[in-house]
Formats: C-alpha cells, structure tokens, sequence
C-alpha cells in the first residue's frame, strides 16, 4: 500500500462518509418517530406523547446537527479529492445532488427551526406539518443520494464523448438497475437502526424502573416496528443480492469468497482469503447452499473471482467479512423480532428482564450493520468509480500533494474525534435525564438562569452537565 | 446566440443567486460569530446566538447550493476551483463543523462551556475570513491545463487576499451588527448601535481599497470599467453605493433599526455585482467563461425543470420561517 494522494483521499472519503452515514442512519427514522409522536398527541392529546417528543427531538437536534456539518464536508470533498471524477461526472451526478439540496436540504433546515423552536410560536397543526416536513425531507434526501450512488454501481442512460458522461436518458439515470433495491434496503435499515435505538434504552429504563409511562409506549412501538421489518429486511438484502450477481458478479464472489465459482456452490461461513495465492485457508463451507441462495437451485452457477483479471478484483478479505457481520447482525436482529412476538403472546413483554438487556446489548446493531453493509457494496466496487468504465485511480484530483491529503485526512481524523466524543458525551446525559414531565410556566429567575428563554427546547434543566 | 447559451445564462443567474442568497443570510450569523466574545455579558451572547438559533442551519444550507449548483451546472468550475483552494477550503469546514456543533452543545454545557464559546466565535472567524482570502483568490484567477488545476497548494495566499479576507470579516461583522439592532434590546442593541459606525467605516474603506486595487492590477478589468461607453454604463454601481452610505449614516443617527440591515445588505450586493461586472464572463478567472465551463444543454434543461417552481418555493418558506420567528429577542421574554 503506497501512501499516495490517492491513498490517502480514499482512506480520507471511507473515514469521512463512515463517520457521516451514522447521523443520517439514526435520524431518517428518528425524524418518522417524531413525526409519528406528533401526530398521535396531535390526535389523541395525551401528554405522554408530547413529553416523549420533546425527548426525542433534543437528541434527534444534536444528532442532525452532527450529520449537517460533516454531511457540508462530503459536498465538498468531491471536488477537492476527486475533481477529476467530478469533471467526468458532473453532467449525470450533479443534477442529482443539486436535487438534493433543493428538495431535500432546504425542506429539511427551514422546517427543522419550526419543530425545534417554534412549538409556542405556531398551531399545534403546524408544529405537526413541520415535524411532518423533516420526516418526508429524509426519505427525500434518501431518494437522490442513493440513486446518484447506485448509479456509480450500475450506470445507466448516459453515452461518453471526450471522456465524459453524457445523459441521453434521466429515466434511466436515476432509476438506475440497482437503484430501487438500495434504496428500500438502505431506508428499511435507517428505520431497524433506530427502532433498536428506541428499543434498548426503552429496555434501559425499564431495568431500572425509570419512566415506566413513557417506556412502555416506545418499547412496545419500537418492537413492533422491529418485527415487520427485520424479516422484510432479510427479503430486501436477498432480492438485492440477487441484482447484484446479475449486474455486479465480482462482488458477488468477493461477498461469497468463491475463487472458482460454478456449480453447486458451497455456503462459506469462514474462510482466510488469500489474494496473492488466489485461494481460501482454513475454509468451512455447507455445500450446495450458496447456489441455493443465488440460483434457488441447487446446481445453480455462481461467479468465482478468478472468472476477472486480477487488476480488475475487489479486495476479498474485506468484503468477505464485513458481508458476514452485516449478515450475522441481520439474523440477531431477527431473532429479537422473534423474541417480541413470542413474549407479547404470552403478555411477558415488560417482565423479561433477560430480554431487555439482549435489547441493551442489540441498541449500537443498525449502526454496525449499516457500516459493515456500506464497506461491503463500496469496496466491492473497487477498483471501479464507475463499475466497469472509470477507475478509481482516474478520478483523483491531478494537483493534489501527498502532503495536503495527509493534513486535511490527519485534520478530520481529530475534529471528528473531538465532535463525536463531545456529541456523543451530551446525548448519554440527555438519556440519563430522561424525558422530563411537564413545566408549564418557568419563573422568571429560572429562565434567566438556563439563559435561554421560554422554549420547548431548554426547560431550566437544558444544562445537562454537572456543575463543577 | 445560441438557445442553449441563454440556458447557461440563466444557470450562471441562479449560481449566482444562491452565492449572494447564501453571503447575505450567513453573513450575519457569521458576523455574530465575529463580535460574539465582545458583547457585554454572558447572558448578552445568549441572547445574540438565540436570535439566529432557528435559522442558521437553514442560511448555512445555501453553502451547500452554491458547491451543488457549481457541481451541476459547471462542473469543470467545480473541478477547477476545489482543488485550487484545497487547504483554506479544508479550514472553513473545519470551522464551520466546530460553529455548527457550538450551536447544540454550548446551552447544553456548563463546566466546558467556554470552549463552545470560543469554538462559536473561532469557527465564525477563521470560516469568513477564508471565505474572503478564496474570494480574493478567485479574482486573482487559477493556471489550468487540460481541464485541470495545475497550480501549487499555496497559490490562493497573497497580499490581496489577506486584503480581502480582512474585508469580508469587517463585512459580515456589520452585517452581524445591524442584525443586532433590528432583533434585539436594551443594552445589547445599544452596544451595536455604538458598533455600528466604525465597523461601516471599516468595511468603507475595504471597499474603496478593493475597488482601487483591482483595476489595477488587472488591466482587463482597467479597461472593463474605465472604457468608453462602459464607464457610463456602469457609473450606477459606484453612484448607488456612494448613496446607500450616506442613507446608512442617516439611518444610524436617526436610530432607525431596520434600515442599518437592509442598506447593509444593499452594500453586499453593489459589492457583488461589481465583481460580477469586473469578471464577466467568466467562471474561472482568467479566461475560462460560463460556456466554456458549463455543463451540456440536456443536463441544464432536467435542471431548469425542476428550479423553476422549488426555488420560488424555497423562498416562500423562507419568509414563512422568518415571519414565525420575528420580533424582538430579549433575554427573558424572546420567543413569545
């Protein structure tokens, strides 16, 4: 591994969009579950749900405010890192991304002062439509993010001339072959990524004997949400595997660790890929099974990735193991759907303590299995920008020193340090107050010392640190 | 003239539009960043990040339109430009993360709230400033070859841009300023009041010196402007901002307190439209022009479908937002 401008813009983009993706993961759902309180306090006006809310929209703040500022860096980064991609590209991707912006980010941000500062400001009605917006301008923002993005992976609808990208159909740009698969797989993990969220520190207060009023309305909700999508979740992942055999074969080899490929195919649950040697050490594999899964026969053909020149082979190892992590979370995530069924039929939901603490232990999943899922489709694109027409290696920007990728890379490296340790710091303190039961009127003196005035927001507790 | 050069015409409009949209509404918050530790009292800097709280992130999203719409539009522009300015780029987002963040985490703080504090007014600083020294950069024009930035890491350093980094956080600093006036009370409204006429006559004379300047170390934009019958053409811009001084001056005198803001902004956008004037048509200084640079006529038309009726939308959301958070922001009784 050579420590290049292009090394190190790469290692400087998977860190960046890694530590970004995590915001947007939690708070797509985040925003429905808001919406969804909004709407049943909205309807029904019980306070419990406005107090559960309010909850919520504290940490979903700091979280969307995290995903704001390294979301501005991702938007920049194309053209500072990757000019020359963004010169090839432009004509295709940036219509897609200032989509993004027009109908998605602003939708977003001007919405987003409404629901967090304007709760005593405007009707209840719109205090709803304003959560409402936020909510719709995720899945918004989901829609043109992944579709630019799956059109890196099957590129559609486009002629090149000189060089660069030419549309000749935005149809077949933006609902690009692998575009409708990503995008149900990569929101329905959004929603799973949250709900376990809500589940384990629901699960968290109930051992403790915390807010049993709010609880059992987020954990049973969250759960039950949990139990529709984990198993559609496995559908999903299947159907999107299929698509990619079929338009990307090398990852499918890469995914499976199949170095021959052909006919009934074993199932390799482990495995030491070697690259140099083009072999598995130490594999164990079920056989038959992985044609099974691919071909739904048992003597179906799969791709080995011997099958491609070895300049154009994703890196094995990798995407070998982080598609079994992905895999692996994806099947616990099944067994808790499972464990709620189970235990709301018997009416044991809120006296199982060992099923709380699995759900403690399940909180931090969706945010691994999202990671491991991204490495996977991403890296197993290499070494394609552009499946099969632009190499990575092609798109780096010309001018760019080994010294000024390693400054902004070491850069990075420590602010999101500091803002993540910060961030994540200030919403365990919030989590350990818990929602806060009704204040309606603070005293003057009170407000003069939150030192923020009369807001939903910033009851006279807002200080969430310890006084030293 | 070609159909689809007017197309480009219209996209260099709307480019343009979400720059200065984007200078005039982080400008001020930006500029409130500036004076932030120079206000009087704690409970006075609680006040001046409250009048912004619910809209920064909004002002801040234009940013993001303005690298979108480059993207889209002109992406050789894009592709030109970002590297070129590769390491001040890199400390505004830096900046900007660490301001962003201050925003939540500074009234969640207690014992560290001091360095929310100072990462509110460094973030503000530091991102204006490079803001400005990128701008002065931009004017002084990029070496490309083969659609590519070949310049060093630290072409964009010069003593015009320092000139105009300078110029710019005096800028928003007023802007910040007379935002002040308009939304706030009491002593915190008085002190902006005090501000307010050196701070103008700082920004004055960066104006007067970044016009004198550039004409002169340029003969191309020389000629542009002291050419006859250019000269006359463009005789409004320095007419108009002569007037709007001299209405600002009234205004602070009489304590009007939304006149300041308005003619602030007026200021920004004279400024803007002479650079406009100065560097017309191109979109990299020297000579790469819109046309050159723009993206092809079937990628701006999909583009132009979709504008057409979002941005109008956008703006009256915009006012929506603003309309629900208006009046005074006092320390105990904002927000009522």
């Amino acid at each position: 591994m050579d420590i290049d401008p292009l090394m190190l813009s790469r290692i400087q983009f998977a860190f960046t969009i890694s530590f970004h993706i995590l915001f947007p993961a939690f708070t797509i759902g985040l925003a429905n579950w808001i919406m969804v309180l909004e709407g049943l306090w909205l309807k029904t006006g019980r306070d419990v749900y406005r107090r559960l809310s309010e909850f919520w929209t504290k940490i979903f703040a700091i979280s969307f405010g995290m995903g704001v500022v390294s979301g501005i860096v991702m938007s920049y980064q194309f053209g500072t890192n990757w000019s020359r991609w963004s010169d090839i590209t432009g004509n295709v991707l940036g219509p897609l991304i200032q989509y993004e912006v027009v109908t998605a980010f602003f939708l977003e941000a001007a919405f987003l002062g409404i629901l967090l500062f304007g709760r005593s400001k405007v009707p209840r009605g719109m205090h709803f439509f304003a959560a409402s917006m936020v909510a719709i301008g995720t899945i918004i923002s989901s829609f043109w993010i992944l579709s630019s993005n799956s059109w890196l992976h099957t590129p559609a609808g486009f002629e090149i001339r000189d060089g660069r990208f030419f549309v000749t159909s935005w149809w077949e740009v933006v609902f690009n072959p692998s575009f409708p698969y990503r995008l149900a797989h990569m929101v329905t993990a959004a929603f799973l990524t949250t709900s376990f969220v809500i589940a384990g520190i629901s699960a968290w207060y109930i051992l403790k004997g915390r807010f049993a009023e709010y609880t059992r309305i987020s954990f049973g909700m969250s759960l039950g949400l949990i139990a529709i999508l984990a198993p559609l979740q496995i559908l999903l992942g299947d159907l999107h595997g299929l698509k990619t055999m079929e338009v990307q074969p090398a990852k499918i080899a890469a995914m499976e660790g199949h170095w021959e490929g052909g006919e009934g195919a074993p199932l390799i649950l482990f495995a030491w890929p070697d690259m140099e040697a083009e072999e598995n050490h130490y594999e164990i594999g079920i056989p038959y099974l992985s044609s099974l899964i691919l071909t739904h026969e048992l003597e179906g053909e799969v791709p080995g990735l011997k099958e491609f020149a070895p300049e154009d082979r994703p890196y094995m190892p990798i995407v070998f193991w982080t598609f079994r992590i992905m895999v692996g979370i994806g099947f616990l995530m099944l067994f808790v759907a499972i464990g709620f069924v189970f235990l709301s039929w018997r009416r044991r939901l809120y006296d199982s303590s060992w099923f709380h603490w699995i759900c403690v232990a399940m909180t931090p999943a969706g945010f691994v299995a999202i990671l491991a899922g991204w490495f996977t489709t991403e890296i197993g694109r290499q070494p394609w920008m552009v499946q099969g027409l632009v190499r990575t290696a092609d798109g780096v920007t010309p001018s760019l020193t080994t010294g000024a990728a390693l400054t902004s890379l070491l850069t990075f490296l420590v602010t999101y340090a500091l803002i993540f340790t910060a961030g994540t710091y200030y919403i365990l303190r919030l989590l350990q107050l818990g929602p806060q039961p009704h204040r309606e009127e603070t005293t003057h003196q009170a407000r003069q010392e939150a030192g923020r005035p009369k807001r939903p927001m910033s009851v006279p507790d807002e200080r969430i640190e310890p006084a030293e | 003239m070609e159909w689809w050069q007017d197309l480009t015409l219209i996209w260099t409009g709307i480019v343009a539009f979400a720059i200065i949209m984007y200078v005039l509404m982080d400008g001020f918050d930006l500029g409130l960043g500036i004076l932030f530790p120079f206000a009087g009292r704690d409970t006075d800097r609680d006040v001046m990040m409250n009048t912004v709280a619910p809209v920064w992130d909004f002002n801040e999203t234009w940013l993001i339109l303005g690298g979108a719409g480059l993207f889209a539009a002109f992406p050789l522009a894009y592709a030109v430009i970002l590297p070129a300015l590769y390491l001040p780029l890199l400390a505004m987002l830096i900046a900007l993360i660490f301001r962003g963040v201050a925003f939540e985490f500074r009234f969640k703080a207690k014992s560290s709230r001091y360095l929310w504090d100072a990462s509110f007014h460094f973030g503000s600083l530091i991102a204006t400033f490079v803001q400005g020294m990128a701008l002065g950069a931009f004017i002084q024009g990029f070496d490309v070859e083969n659609r590519a930035y070949v310049g060093g890491n630290f072409d964009w350093f010069s003593i015009f841009s320092l000139l105009t980094g300078m110029a710019l956080v005096a800028g928003y600093a007023l802007l910040g300023c007379t935002w002040l006036i308009w939304r706030t009370e009491g002593s915190l409204q008085e002190w902006a009041y005090k501000l307010s006429k050196p701070l103008f006559l700082a920004v004055i004379g960066f104006i007067a010196l970044v016009s004198v300047w550039t004409p002169l170390a340029n003969q191309t934009i020389a000629d542009r402007w002291f050419s006859w019958p250019n000269i006359l053409y463009l005789s409004p811009v320095p007419i108009l901002t002569a007037a709007l001084a001299l209405l600002y001056w009234r205004a602070i005198n009489k304590r009007n307190e939304v006149q300041p803001f308005a003619l602030s902004m007026g200021l920004f956008i004279l400024s803007f439209a002479g650079l406009a004037v100065s560097l017309w048509p191109n979109v990299i200084p020297p000579n790469i022009s819109i046309w050159d640079a723009a993206s092809p006529p079937e990628t701006q038309e999909f583009l132009l479908v979709g504008m057409a009726f979002l941005i109008p939308t956008i703006v009256v959301y915009t006012i929506y937002s603003y309309y629900v958070f208006r009046g005074k922001i006092g320390e105990d009784a904002g927000y009522h």
